[in-house]
């Protein structure tokens, strides 16, 4: 009988096929080609996020300014949403397999990378041979964000805080107002009266599994709640009561009056939604501004802006810019820091005002455009109150008792990459429904509690 | 495929053919070697990678380099309540979709077996779900039809009352079941579609004279007929369904919390989310185990069809 024989070679076929899914990851190419000497030549290589200011302005921007400036200098771009970008980044970066020699970061993981020596010291390299890229024109809070040991290792594209979107027309309709800086339980008393069931949602608030999507304004309730991660001695608070109550208040608030299907919804899905009047309130990142007014201008008109709202602490809103690095050991890098001195600079500002009018001037990141007179007239609605957001953002006293951890949304070790996903997915659980908010703690306290505090601080 | 393969040679193969040296055995086996070698070199060599991969600490996020941890990884799978849930659904998606995507075909199968006006239309419709890509067929689930505001589930079920339920989030499972076997429908019905032709009509005739019923024809004699066809199905159903990943990755992600992710999207989590490529091979290493476990139960039914077809039943 052939049998035993032939199942033994099946069997190693199919055991194959299951180890081929984790391998196929390994094995990604890329090459470091010739060094940057010249740097008007080369090809680079950029790793973008797929959020509207880089998909509808900075690509096609590019193509059709950028590539005429720089004729030797070919950009291609690599496309990917938040959490799919974070893994092509870590990928690449930490495997050397220099697949990008331009990469799109944020504060999370520019200090981690520079500690790690993954990135290049735009500071030394670059800009100090560069005086008229202006980096002492960055906003403070931003450039600190994004340096490590005081020098730059990306320089931003955007900035960004969060605040509260509202539409002025319901609000009248229903005889209220909204103060420039609300409270929490102020905000519950609107989203009652405003929802109307089936057409229009009380908050659109974000639910999608993620540290940089749910967690992101998740966090910010916390901490104003006087919630943290972590206490001075690295233990985690995820079942401590400040904690909880905000976690119940944010996941009671959506479910009651948010948008249907909230667990599956990001940035973008809420965009869109916001967009189409289907929100009377809308609790996001500061740069939404930017899309609401380029994209659509009748929701624009009657939109209306309030800080962060607030509950035991002054200010709550998070801070964060999507900025341009170049991996360390990169290959043409000074064709690399061409294209993104470019993008980040203020004759980008003036590129896009001229094609697109100044409001739709990527927003967060450079005093001068505040300073901008036509900028304050175009983006009147919101440049004062983006500006202040950002400014009043800080991710080193995140909450109302002292933290061992820098950041708002997000703590800056390198476990909370996995950590702040697998609390995500819970939240996003108790949010569908399919959970409790305290089993959800609970799960994410004990993912918390597998490290030791010595893992934690060490980083 | 490589299942079929590997078991498609009848037993006669195994006999030494006699008045044949080694020799000229070599040179019948000469033309096979580079198919050999390249199937190696993409299965083999990949799965021990994986292997040693999966005795080592190795993280994306830290510098620190890959050093050896012995069973630790293993550890972590084993204790962890994410991989029980995530098989425990990969398991639950599977038999279900295969049961009524099976029950379904048998029942269209059934139905095309007739002869109808516009039939071989209706059968290149039928066939449709099964050629439309995965990720395709995923986004139009995802988006068009299920979304909570603008699907069109939703707009269609308002008449009686059901609106804007957000399917993906508040039946996430049930969603992506629904699309698996709305895919796989179709397989099965192809499949006992061929068996039912193959149905000798004078055993139909005969029972119709004997005054047979339609339900008892088809209990007592269609049913028996199609039981290889059915095996044949299950099995390969089976074999696929347990890997899909398309439509958890683009219909749900996984969530809302786990509440959808199975076993190969875990796995992937594992790799792009929490960067940990050992315990990522290690949960590989444990899927392929479980995987060849379930895998000898099927090739030992398997066996069992081709003797049954052999035979001649």
């Amino acid at each position: 009988m052939s049998y035993p024989r032939s199942r033994l070679r099946a069997l190693g076929a199919v055991g194959c096929v299951a180890a081929l899914a984790v391998l196929a990851a390994c094995s990604s190419g890329g090459s470091a080609g010739s060094s940057g000497s010249n740097s008007n030549s080369g090809t680079v290589t950029v790793a973008v996020v797929s959020n509207p200011l880089i998909t509808d302005q900075m690509i096609p921007l590019t193509k059709s300014n950028f590539a005429k400036q720089y004729p030797g200098i070919k950009v291609k771009f690599a496309t990917y949403t938040e959490g799919d970008l974070r893994a092509a980044i870590q990928r690449a970066i930490s495997t050397h397999s220099y697949a990008f020699n331009v990469v799109m970061i944020g504060p999370y993981e520019t200090p981690l990378f520079a500690k790690n020596g993954w990135l290049t010291n735009l500071s030394k390299q670059y800009i100090a041979s560069d005086p008229g890229y202006g980096a002492s024109d960055l906003l403070p809070p931003i450039a600190k964000s994004l340096s490590y040991k005081g020098d730059l290792y990306a320089v931003p594209f955007y900035g960004e805080s969060s605040m509260m979107f509202y539409n002025k027309t319901l609000f009248q309709q229903a005889g209220l107002t909204m103060p420039h800086n609300p409270t929490w339980a102020q905000v519950e008393g609107f989203a009652a009266k405003l929802n109307q069931p089936g057409k229009v949602s009380g908050i659109c608030l974000r639910g999608l599994a993620g540290w940089g999507d749910n967690m992101a304004a998740l966090d910010t309730v916390v901490n104003t709640f006087g919630g943290q991660w972590f206490d001075m001695s690295w233990k985690p608070q995820l079942t401590s009561p400040p904690f909880v109550e905000a976690t119940n208040f944010y996941v009671n608030l959506v479910r009651k009056y948010g948008e249907p299907g909230a667990s599956n919804d990001s940035f973008n899905q809420l965009l869109t939604l916001y967009g189409q009047g289907k929100c009377a309130m809308w609790y996001d990142a500061t740069v939404a501004a930017t899309s609401i007014a380029t994209t659509y201008p009748d929701v624009y008109k009657q939109t209306g802006y309030a800080l962060a709202p607030v509950n035991k602490t002054k200010s709550s809103g998070w801070l964060w810019t999507w900025a341009l690095g170049i991996p360390q050991g990169a290959s043409d890098s000074g064709a690399a820091w061409k294209f993104m001195s470019w993008a980040t600079s203020k004759q980008y500002a003036a590129l896009v005002a001229a094609k697109d009018g100044w409001s739709a001037v990527p927003p967060g990141t450079r005093t001068s455009l505040y300073n901008n007179p036509k900028y304050q007239q175009a983006a009147k609605a919101f440049a004062s109150i983006t500006q202040e957001s950002i400014n009043s953002a800080d991710p080193e006293h995140p909450t109302l008792n002292p933290v061992p951890y820098v950041g708002v949304q997000y703590v800056d070790i390198p476990q909370f990459e996995s950590l702040g996903l697998t609390v995500g997915q819970q939240i996003a659980g108790a949010i569908a429904g399919t959970e409790s908010v305290n089993q959800a703690l609970q799960a994410g306290q004990s993912a918390a509690s597998q490290y030791t505090p010595a893992q934690l601080s060490g980083g | 495929m490589t299942v079929l393969e590997d078991l498609a040679p009848p037993p006669e193969v195994e006999v030494k053919p006699r008045g044949v040296s080694r020799r000229e055995r070599w040179q019948l086996r000469l033309p096979l070697l580079p198919a050999l070698i390249y199937t190696i070199v993409v299965t083999q060599i990949p799965f021990l990678v994986t292997l040693w991969y999966s005795f080592q600490s190795y993280f994306w996020n830290t510098p620190a380099p890959a050093h050896f941890n012995g069973l630790a990884n293993y550890k972590t799978v084993f204790t962890s309540p994410a991989f029980r849930g995530s098989l425990v659904r990969s398991v639950v998606m599977t038999v279900v979709a295969v049961i009524v995507a099976m029950i379904l075909g048998v029942l269209f199968a059934v139905l095309l077996d007739r002869k109808f006006l516009g039939r071989s239309v209706v059968r290149t419709l039928m066939i449709t779900p099964f050629l439309v890509m995965p990720a395709a067929a995923a986004l139009v689930w995802a988006g068009p039809m299920l979304d909570p505001q603008f699907g069109l589930l939703n707009y269609l079920l308002q008449p009686f009352g059901i609106h804007h339920v957000a399917w993906l989030s508040t039946h996430a499972l049930g969603s992506v079941i629904v699309v698996m076997i709305w895919q796989w429908t179709p397989f099965m019905t192809l499949i006992l579609l061929a068996g039912l032709q193959g149905q000798p009509a004078e055993t139909l005739e005969a029972a119709k004279v004997d005054g047979a019923g339609a339900f008892a024809t088809f209990r007592e004699l269609t049913l028996p007929h199609l039981r290889p066809y059915i095996e044949l199905g299950v099995l390969l159903g089976s074999i696929y369904l347990i890997n899909v990943f398309d439509a958890v990755r683009l219909m749900t992600n996984g969530g809302p919390g786990t509440s959808s992710t199975n076993l190969p999207f875990y796995l992937f989590q594992q790799v792009n989310n929490a960067f940990d490529i050992g315990a990522a091979a290690a949960t590989g290493v444990v899927t392929v185990i479980l995987t060849i476990i379930v895998a000898t139960f099927a090739l030992r039914m398997f066996a069992r069809v081709f003797q049954f077809e052999e035979a001649g039943v």
